[in-house]
């Protein structure tokens, strides 16, 4: 009985690991007063970058670092429409998620029967064969250690640094920022980019670790999940662990059906993750106050000097 | 230091917003010049292959206008919600449970004859479409939920329940276990208009539909109050425009089009219920409502172009040994380089360093 729900634990924070990594690089952009809808675009490039240069190098690590600077690429190609020249984010971030789909399904197409080297869950003896304790605290892939270290780091900064107060001035009023002297650009470049960093680790995680293959479209909507879970955690980081941990606990409630031996059609099953995603969003949005009074008052809003 | 400083403009400059589309979309061919060149073909051959042979025959000239037809359908209707800052990003998902509704009456009624059957399709198919982005709407009106992930996150739903439908209970019996429903009757699929190409009836329901809402948004009051509502939020409130009634009608137009657009391609090139409907015109026709600058006259030059994407893409596989998926990343570039190009309309680019004059 225990070591099933040491099992669910662990399976739950293995699904939910990608939507932690993701969201939280989602909600330093949207701090920053800028709204990038590319997260599924990016995720897609970390992922196929991360397993390309695996297949060819046999170094995972290798690729995760591929896969970090080529999500903060294309984040980059975001940042310089939307942040220097000001377009609409709705559509440049929904451009650059149709342009991540196309690109990673064009360069990975090679790759789509190859098999690679999987980052492997740690497995540190004394600890890991501990009874309980050992699969519940360490016995996890090491980015499921990174996720938490880096939701600690984010909260840290931006609630409790200097720098992340800047940030925070800069999504609120860029204004008032940049008449103090901040470099409101510069800073929401720098956010963008964390955003895309992360975002291309996320995919990474997904085609090394979680699954580890690659296929066309495979982060099945976990990008824009991501984005739903930044409302979810209202702008507020240790949140979005619990949500991305919930929507893991639901992708895995669909296989626990099956396994029960439950007859449901697999695609109705399949649906769960994305109606959860809507009753989330909806139920959370309700109280229109709160969520205009937690979101950053310049969020989606594009910032020049003269204007 | 910037190499460049961007100057506002007075006023948005109209010249540039009809000049960006295609700046864009030579920047476009371009970047496709430099890619071919890198992956090692001739670029100018493999440029005529993908943009000048696919429509140099009369086949190839119907093949452009009938997948032409599905993107103007849609972005025509999508455009109706983005001109008021609706957003609709769902319309692949209407079009897959367009297909649904209008699948099942085709199912169930092709043995009556084709002015019952394609009628009730179309009917079935846009009010199957309007309904699903009608969840959207309600919730964005009623919850505050954001449309644009909730609409999303139904394309997927939509997907799963069309893949459900053709594994389940509408699996044709006899196509040895592949998932795909029984071919349609005669009467259940839309006749061919020129001879010697597959461009069928569907092509004139797009262009009615393109006008009517070209009617709609020019010439009626609440297509003027959808475009104050997009322009001027606050002023339309003012003046008593309900901002609900702004994204119902904005998310319904989008649907029913997406809707009717699924009907066109079961009743037309495909003729039967397969797990995937449509190579991503949902997705596709938001980049041709903004390559058409949301105005049904731009956006049915803009379907062209997009068509001729897809039909280039099908050609590089062919001709150049390239995945087909070159499409998409066609698609994206144009989009991102619109959007870039965009710029110029509230500004001026100034090269070089910054005068005295200009520093605020």
């Amino acid at each position: 009985m225990i070591d099933t729900l040491v099992g669910i634990v662990a399976l739950t924070l293995a699904a939910g690991t990608p939507l932690v990594i993701a969201a939280l690089g989602e909600l330093v952009v949207e701090r920053s007063g800028v709204l990038n809808l590319g997260v599924e675009g990016m995720m897609l490039i970390g992922a196929v970058a991360g397993f390309i240069v695996t297949v060819h190098t046999h170094m995972p690590w290798l690729g995760v670092a591929a896969a970090i600077v080529a999500g903060a690429a294309m984040a980059l190609v975001f940042a310089i429409v939307a942040v220097s020249l000001q377009a609409n984010q709705v559509a440049s971030g929904l451009a650059l998620s149709l342009l991540g789909i196309g690109l990673s399904a064009f360069v990975g197409q090679p790759y789509v029967a190859a098999v690679v080297d999987p980052i492997k869950a740690i497995n540190w003896p004394p600890l890991s064969s501990l009874p309980v304790l050992g699969p519940l605290l360490f016995a996890y892939n090491p980015l499921v250690y990174v996720s938490v270290a880096l939701a600690a780091g984010v909260h840290l900064f931006l609630l409790h640094s200097r720098a992340g107060l800047v940030l925070r001035a800069v999504g609120e009023s860029p204004r008032s920022a940049h008449a103090i002297g901040y470099r409101v650009l510069a800073i929401r470049y720098a956010a963008v980019l964390f955003g895309g960093a992360c975002a291309g680790l996320a995919g990474a995680y997904l085609s090394l670790a979680f699954t580890p293959l690659w296929s066309e479209g495979m982060t099945s909507g976990r990008g824009w999940i991501a984005l739903a879970l930044v409302v979810f955690a209202t702008w507020r980081p240790y949140r979005v662990l619990l949500g991305a941990w919930l929507f893991g606990a639901v992708t895995l409630a669909q296989f626990q059906v099956q396994a029960a031996g439950i007859e449901i059609a697999p695609q109705l099953l399949a649906m769960l993750p994305y109606a959860a995603t809507i009753v989330v969003l909806a139920w959370m949005s309700r109280d229109a106050a709160a969520i205009r009074r937690h979101s950053p008052a310049s969020l989606g809003k594009p910032f020049h000097p003269q204007r | 230091m910037a190499p460049f400083r961007l100057e506002a403009r007075n006023a948005p400059s109209s010249l540039a917003k009809w000049l960006a589309p295609p700046l864009a979309a030579i920047a476009m061919v371009a970047c496709g010049f430099v890619l071919f060149a890198v992956l090692g073909k001739d670029p100018v051959a493999a440029l005529h292959a993908f943009f000048v042979a696919p429509v140099a025959t009369r086949y190839g000239i119907g093949e452009l206008l009938l997948k032409a037809s599905p993107l103007a359908l849609i972005a025509t209707g999508l455009a109706i919600g983005y001109r008021a800052n609706v957003w609709n990003i769902g319309a692949e998902g209407q079009l897959a449970v367009g297909a649904i509704a209008a699948g099942g009456v085709a199912l169930a009624l092709d043995a009556s004859g084709p002015l019952v059957v394609l009628p009730l399709m179309f009917v079935a198919g846009a009010l199957a479409g309007a309904l699903w982005a009608a969840i959207p709407a309600w919730l964005r009106t009623r919850c505050n939920a954001n449309e644009i992930l909730t609409s999303l996150m139904l394309v997927y739903i939509a997907t799963l329940l069309l893949s459900y439908m053709v594994h389940g209970p509408w699996r044709d019996p006899e196509g040895f276990n592949f998932p795909q429903s029984r071919m349609f009757a005669a009467s259940a699929l839309l006749p061919v208009i020129v001879e010697g190409t597959r461009l069928n009836a569907g092509t004139l329901v797009t262009l009615a539909v393109v006008a009517a809402a070209w009617l709609f948004v020019a010439r009626t009051l609440v297509g003027f109050e959808m475009r104050v509502a997009g322009l001027a939020p606050g002023a339309a409130q003012y003046a008593g425009v309900s901002p609900a009634k702004v994204v119902w009608i904005g998310m319904l137009c989008g649907g029913a089009c997406a809707g009717v657009a699924g009907v066109n391609e079961i009743a037309g090139p495909i003729g039967q219920l397969l797990p995937s409907v449509s190579p991503g015109y949902g997705f596709a026709a938001i980049i041709v409502a903004f390559v058409g600058r949301l105005h049904p006259a731009g956006i049915v030059v803009a379907s062209l172009l997009m068509s001729l994407l897809y039909l280039g893409g099908e050609a590089a596989q062919v001709a150049l040994a390239l995945p087909s998926s070159i499409t998409g990343l066609f698609q994206g570039t144009l989009l991102l380089f619109l959007l870039a190009a965009d710029v110029l309309i509230h500004y001026r680019v100034r090269i070089g360093a910054r005068t005295a004059m200009a520093t605020p």
